[in-house]
């Protein structure tokens, strides 16, 4: 009975969101294709996938989870959060320190109970915060917590002060450049600007074979799926209302007597423990986290993304993220002086031209189309 | 907090000696104001004689400097904020009408509807057949049955006036503080929105503030003409509009 229930809960969900019930059955079924093809195609013949394109569309997947996380507290709450990557980074340090744990012995000093760079600083022992690190399941216990316990504080006290619209911005874009300072300095015991690198394997699995880059891929494909039902489910309950009510005329949802500060601590919390979810399974699959991650750029980035996806339609942002990070490693590659300038005119293109994005403008063809015939 | 309230109080709001000050601005000066349980009462006033700031405090957006604002004769207002004050049944139109512009006629009553405002009760909220049915009856009371699956963006100015009532009633609150719901109306508009908040004081008090005396006079009540943030006259609209000391601030200009 219960399953049932939940079934047709999933499925009223995809029933009233076409385009997301599209843009999942593609992910699934090109996620699933991917990973065949990089197993089972034999090396050298033109259907094969190689490894280190898995890798990196493994890495526009978690790009996918982290957009789809801002534009849940963006897109449908008005909260523009200029600080989304501290969460992002802040799972990925916490996955980049299990796998430091899980180097042993087998780093540039050989020292089986200390990293590389404590050893390089002469630190007698591992600082308390490294304990518990061993263990994979208290590492990704901290993927959750980090992020969430951060995020819970910082909203708890802006929102409870009522700090909104471009002021939160900007405290929030103050926030990742503090941790950003504080993850470059050596004595912070988290690798300095090096960060941490030269991970071997997670879970017993080797980081350098084919098969766990497609588990890692196919992970970050089922995390993407699962979350953006979860953000749906948000998004068509009566809290989604409330959110979008929030957005739209703050103090008449007061009125009404609702929380809103309640209301907009879940959802930045939410959001910000998908982000970090994102930063952890996209550390395995680049094979570094350092200070970057915490840049205020990084952080824009993201809102790149949403904005240029189309914001408040949770797909926009999945898309967004696809198109703005192939065209990165396309024209980084291809014209690397150039990218920042064009990722610059993007951004105020689509302000200016494009206040719905790119689905917003795929909406508006089709309704064109539709008048014509 | 809510129950301390008594069944039958002498008066639903009584404001006694409150002030507030703006860098030095006296918007609230030593006001006292005593609403009766089922009243409707008009306040009138030039502008900057204090009407908002005093909805303001009674909602809990403003906190005073001075002076006692009680609900139900012993509920303390001063010491709640906006989202306490509305769940104990006083509800707020702003001058400005605000609705929830993204979302339907419908969503917009949906949200606004009496009920648990919890969080973990509205991402599992299901309305029940009966709410349903207040909805639409709701809908039919401000005359937007045919609008009612469109976004509220796409109402004109006096709907939106229309559905922001709506979701006061809907609140089922049991004062509703209306601040100047006829601006920018149509005269026909005006006096049907009168008629509107008639029919709302059968079953709420209602405080109306306005600028337009034609309403005032449709509204047919008790008025309060308020002067630099304090009472300058009360009674009906005959007799303070005879008052010459009203007719010199206000009426005679």
């Amino acid at each position: 009975m219960m399953l049932m229930n939940n079934k047709s809960v999933l499925m009223s969900l995809l029933m009233n969101d076409k385009i997301g019930s599209k843009l999942i059955g593609f992910i699934i079924l090109a996620s699933i294709i991917i990973a065949l093809l990089n197993l089972f195609a034999p090396e050298g013949s033109a259907l094969h996938v190689p490894t280190y394109i898995v890798s990196l569309l493994g890495k526009y997947l978690c790009f996918a989870l982290l957009a789809l996380a801002l534009d849940l507290v963006w897109g449908y709450c008005g909260i523009l959060s200029l600080g989304h990557g501290a969460f992002f980074a802040l799972g990925g340090y916490a996955m980049g320190m299990y796998l430091m744990r899980q180097i042993g012995d087998r780093g540039v000093y050989g020292n089986p109970d200390l990293p590389d760079f404590m050893v390089f600083l002469d630190w007698a022992e591992m600082p308390w915060y490294w304990q518990g690190f061993d263990s994979l399941s208290f590492a990704l216990l901290m993927v959750v917590l980090a992020p969430g316990l951060l995020s819970f504080l910082f909203g708890w006290l802006a929102f409870r002060s009522r700090v909104t619209g471009v002021y939160l911005s900007i405290i929030t874009q103050a926030m990742t450049y503090a941790l950003l300072q504080a993850f470059y300095m050596n004595e912070f015991g988290f690798g300095g600007n090096n960060g941490l690198t030269d991970f071997k394997d997670i879970a017993g699995f080797s980081l350098l074979a084919d098969g766990t880059a497609v588990g890692l891929f196919l992970i970050s494909a089922l995390s993407l799926v699962l979350a953006y039902i979860a953000c749906r489910f948000i998004t068509e309950s009566k809290f989604g209302k409330v959110l979008i009510a929030i957005r739209d005329a703050e103090s008449r949802t007061r009125f009404m007597g609702y929380r809103v500060e309640h209301y907009k601590l879940v959802v930045f919390v939410f959001s910000a423990v998908l982000a970090g979810i994102a930063g952890a399974l996209f550390v395995p699959q680049v094979g570094i986290i350092n200070p970057g991650e915490f840049s205020p750029i990084k952080s824009i980035e993201i809102v790149i993304w949403v904005a240029l996806g189309g914001r408040g339609t949770l797909y926009g942002a999945v898309i967004g993220a696809f198109i703005v990070s192939y065209g990165k490693t396309f024209f980084t590659g291809a014209f690397p002086e150039i990218w920042l300038f064009m990722l610059g005119g993007l951004f105020v293109l689509t302000t200016m031209y494009l206040p719905n994005g790119v689905v917003g403008l795929f909406g508006r063809i089709k309704a064109n189309k539709g008048e014509a015939s | 907090m809510i129950l301390e309230a008594k069944e039958n109080p002498q008066s639903l709001l009584y404001l006694n000696g409150v002030t507030k000050t703006f860098d030095g601005f006296k918007a609230i000066n030593n006001l006292s104001l005593d609403i009766a349980p089922g009243e409707l009462r008009a306040i009138i006033g030039p502008n900057g004689a204090g009407k908002s700031t005093m909805m303001d405090i009674i909602t809990g957006k403003t906190r005073p400097d001075e002076g006692e604002v009680k609900y139900k004769d012993v509920v303390d207002l001063t010491r709640f904020d906006e989202a306490d004050i509305a769940n104990m049944g006083i509800g707020r139109k702003f001058q400005k009408p605000t609705v929830v512009e993204s979302l339907s006629v419908r969503d917009n009553l949906d949200l606004s509807l009496a009920g648990n405002r919890g969080i973990w009760q509205s991402l599992f909220f299901k309305l029940t057949g009966q709410q349903q049915q207040r909805i639409d009856e709701v809908i039919g009371i401000v005359g937007l049955t045919e609008k009612s699956g469109d976004l509220a963006a796409n109402l004109s100015h006096g709907q939106k006036q229309w559905l922001e009532i709506g979701m006061l009633i809907i609140q089922d609150p049991e004062v509703l503080l209306v601040d100047e719901p006829a601006g920018g109306m149509t005269d026909t508009e005006t006096m049907e929105t009168a008629e509107l908040l008639k029919t709302i004081s059968k079953q709420h008090s209602v405080i109306v503030v306005e600028h337009d005396m034609d309403f005032v006079r449709a509204l047919d009540c008790h008025v309060t003409v308020l002067h630099e943030g304090s009472v300058l006259a009360e009674g009906n609209l005959e007799t303070v509009s005879t008052n010459p000391k009203v007719i010199e601030v206000y009426l005679g200009r």
